[in-house]
């Protein structure tokens, strides 16, 4: 037997056993990631960063939510917007409910958001948890459809095609604090995205959570020893909704207004990328998944036109290549670290990366300056690229971009054996220490 | 009793439209046991394609390619993309074709811009064929349902009646047995893709000069495709007709009658509440047949995998 194998599967060391869809149980990263919340907003201090971060934070939660459907209960929705959307939709009724929102301090509103998510996840979830695969997705699709498409028709819930907006500050004072900026509601969003992830987290060691990963690997052996599937995947689907309601009153309070594209399929969409860009495997991933994302929504946005185009390639290049996502990908190199070899990898990845990313970066100069030759207005024929300008009707550029992209496609495709091989010394024991 | 006939033809345009699509993806569905999301957006480059070739050599050339093209693309795609996820599972294979749809819109709206491009129906075909009591009906709607018969006609034949459809209908349930016999199955898989996304071309192709190409098409068919094929029953081919012409119908004959909801529960002895705007399900009051004629195929998906989870004719559990 090797390392290898005594890590992960020995018995008498519970301690370093390999938990299914957990890094660690101990309490070190929760208080690594109270104290980064904490601190973030004092580095970043501008208004748009924490604009980013909330949004990030709200993202993370509802990826969480979703990823207890999708990677722990391997049910695969899509129409998770709505019950995130129901949340919010409630909560902003709640928030023009004038005399009740009088007397609720603000923090204590996404607990509505959740309770509304769940309710409804509990009347969908009746009759759609029945069976796993093909036909809860279906379901899942037609559900998001359909109250998608009402929430056009009924004017009194959901405000029609310009939606709702209502007033946050309106609430009860917490302690003094009436969240008129923004920098409040970062600290209350940060403190439901610590709470809830803790919750998810929680929610994945209880007996239920477990079960919930039986089912998704085989409902009939989980059957033979006495769990009901159906009820097993009814509770995944119930809590499931009740974070992604919280996200949406995460939602309703950061932005103060809620439409229709809150609880559209394109937002389900989105989500399902999130959370399988950041790895569906691990319990970190869908938070990988959404810090990258919403980096990449926002960072990318303001550079190109083409950020979803963009989106889409890496989407399914991680489906065809790394069904791990992110997180899978990360885990990949810790046999490497424990073996103590993780440093023999460095320079092969330097070598191989470095031309990747120029492969890369050339491929989506040669995709920029298509677009902007066949889509520029005429006589505009200047575009700016890699902080040069230049004319894109001209031949040079072209060649300049075209040859880059080919030699650094040549050295990375002559250096990938190199990695390879190093990747099998650094993952294989028996070669010995050095 | 003339405006039933006029819509008895638009439903069955609608339903033979979409029959195109169903056929295909639920041929695909019984021989993998995935769902196709990116059935629609072959079907839109079906359209940009007979757009873009009947530029330079006409209507007609650019409907017999474009499906051809866009049939060797399906097939690209099963061969160098689906057969790799395979080993993943089903839901990664999933994940797989509604990450390509999203990449399929994005591609388009890189190569073609956002906006609806200028495809018009030929010529020929640019005229009334017959009037029914003042209502025209344009011959390019009859074209469109003589090609769709016809290919419905010749789908059943090649399937049930020649060697090549017998294989096809073995390799879809006993892929094994089939493959011990000798015949190259993941051939047969490619094949059968190749012609399932080229029949989505096909529809592509003379839907795109009525319906418009742009690149919300795919979106606005896809989910319906959807439905059809889980109201049919899964891997059903009759079961994709009924259920095609069945929302096709539903759906014409909802738009043209304006059946207020009002009437309705006015006729089952509910009288409409006194003080209508304040009341809080004045919405539900004031809903029209027309309004919710497009989400009318998602409740009957959703009552259908209620109470009978095979579709109308399907024989299996999805």
């Amino acid at each position: 037997m090797n390392e290898q194998d005594q890590i992960t599967t020995d018995p008498t060391k519970p301690a370093q056993r390999m938990r299914a869809g957990s890094m660690t149980i101990s309490a070190t990263p929760w208080i690594v990631a109270a104290l980064v919340l904490i601190v973030l907003p004092m580095i970043f201090t501008n208004n748009s960063a924490i604009t980013i971060m909330n949004q990030m934070a709200i993202t993370i939660v509802f990826a969480l939510a979703y990823n207890m459907l999708l990677g722990q209960g391997g049910m695969l929705s899509f129409g998770h917007a709505v019950y995130s959307g129901i949340g919010g939709f409630a909560c902003m009724h709640i928030m023009n409910a004038t005399e009740f929102f009088a007397v609720l301090p603000l923090p204590l509103l996404p607990i509505f958001g959740g309770l509304f998510g769940m309710g409804l996840a509990m009347i969908v979830g009746s009759f759609s948890t029945r069976s796993a695969g093909t036909v809860f997705a279906m379901i899942s699709l037609g559900v998001g459809e359909l109250i998608a498409a009402s929430s056009i028709i009924i004017v009194a819930f959901f405000g029609g095609e310009e939606g709702i907006s209502g007033d946050r500050t309106y609430s009860l004072p917490f302690f003094g604090i009436e969240f008129l900026k923004q920098i409040e509601v970062y600290y209350l969003i940060s403190a439901w995205l610590m709470i809830s992830t803790l919750l998810m987290y929680l929610f994945s060691r209880t007996p239920i959570g477990r079960m919930a990963n039986a089912v998704r690997d085989n409902p009939e052996r989980a059957e033979f020893l006495g769990y009901s599937a159906r009820w097993v995947r009814f509770y995944s689907f119930i809590f499931s909704g009740f974070f992604a309601g919280i996200a949406g009153a995460l939602f309703a309070i950061n932005y103060e207004i809620l439409t229709e594209e809150n609880l559209n399929t394109t937002s389900s969409g989105v989500i399902l990328l999130v959370t399988f860009l950041g790895g569906v495997g691990f319990f970190f991933g869908p938070i990988l998944g959404a810090i990258v994302f919403t980096l990449v929504q926002t960072v990318l946005s303001l550079q190109t036109d083409l950020w979803a185009f963009y989106a889409g390639v890496l989407f399914v290049s991680t489906v065809m290549f790394f069904p791990g996502g992110l997180a899978g990908l990360i885990m990949m190199h810790v046999p490497a670290f424990k073996f103590g070899k993780a440093r023999h990898l460095v320079l092969p990845y330097i070598r191989t990366l470095l031309p990747g990313l120029i492969t890369i970066l050339g491929l989506s100069a040669l995709v920029e300056m298509i677009f902007h030759f066949r889509h520029a207005a005429t006589g505009e024929d200047e575009m700016t690229l890699f902080w040069t300008t230049f004319d894109s009707h001209a031949v040079f550029p072209w060649i300049i971009a075209i040859v880059v992209t080919a030699a650094a496609f040549w050295i990375t495709r002559r250096n990938v054996p190199g990695l390879v091989e190093a990747w099998h010394k650094a993952n294989n024991f028996s070669g010995g220490r050095t | 009793m003339e405006l039933v006939l006029v819509n008895l033809i638009d439903g069955l345009v609608t339903g033979l439209l979409l029959f195109m699509l169903s056929a295909g993806l639920t041929l695909i569905f019984s021989m993998m046991g995935v769902l196709n999301f990116a059935h629609a957006s072959f079907y839109m480059l079906g359209a940009y394609f007979a757009y873009q070739i009947s530029l330079y050599m006409g209507f007609w050339v650019g409907l017999l390619v474009a499906p051809i093209i866009v049939g060797i693309a399906g097939a690209g795609v099963e061969r160098y993309g689906l057969r790799r996820v395979h080993q993943y599972g089903h839901v990664p294979e999933l994940i797989f074709t509604f990450g390509l749809a999203l990449l399929i819109e994005e591609l388009v709206q890189f190569i073609w811009g956002k906006n609806q491009m200028p495809f018009d129906i030929p010529e020929v075909l640019n005229f009334t064929a017959f009037a029914i009591a003042g209502n025209s009906i344009p011959a390019y709607k009859i074209f469109m349902i003589f090609i769709s018969v016809a290919i419905f006609i010749g789908l059943l034949f090649v399937l049930t009646k020649t060697r090549v459809g017998m294989i096809i209908q073995a390799a879809l349930s006993y892929p094994r047995t089939v493959e011990a016999l000798g015949h190259n199955v993941p051939l047969i898989f490619m094949g059968v893709f190749g012609v399932g996304t080229a029949l989505a071309g096909v529809a592509g192709a003379i839907a795109g000069p009525v319906l418009g190409t742009f690149p919300g098409m795919a979106f606005v068919l896809g989910s319906i495709v959807f439905v059809t094929i889980v109201i049919g029953g899964l891997g059903s081919l009759w079961g994709a007709l009924v259920a095609s012409l069945l929302i096709g119908w539903i759906t014409t004959f909802a738009k043209s009658y304006n059946i207020r909801m009002e009437d309705i529960l006015n006729g089952i002895g509910i009288s409409t509440p006194e003080y209508l705007d304040d009341n809080i399900f004045r919405d539900l009051w004031t809903i029209t047949s027309p309004q919710i004629a497009d989400i009318l195929p998602y409740i009957l998906m959703v009552l259908i995998l209620i109470f009978r989870p095979y579709g109308l004719l399907g024989k299996r559990d999805a």
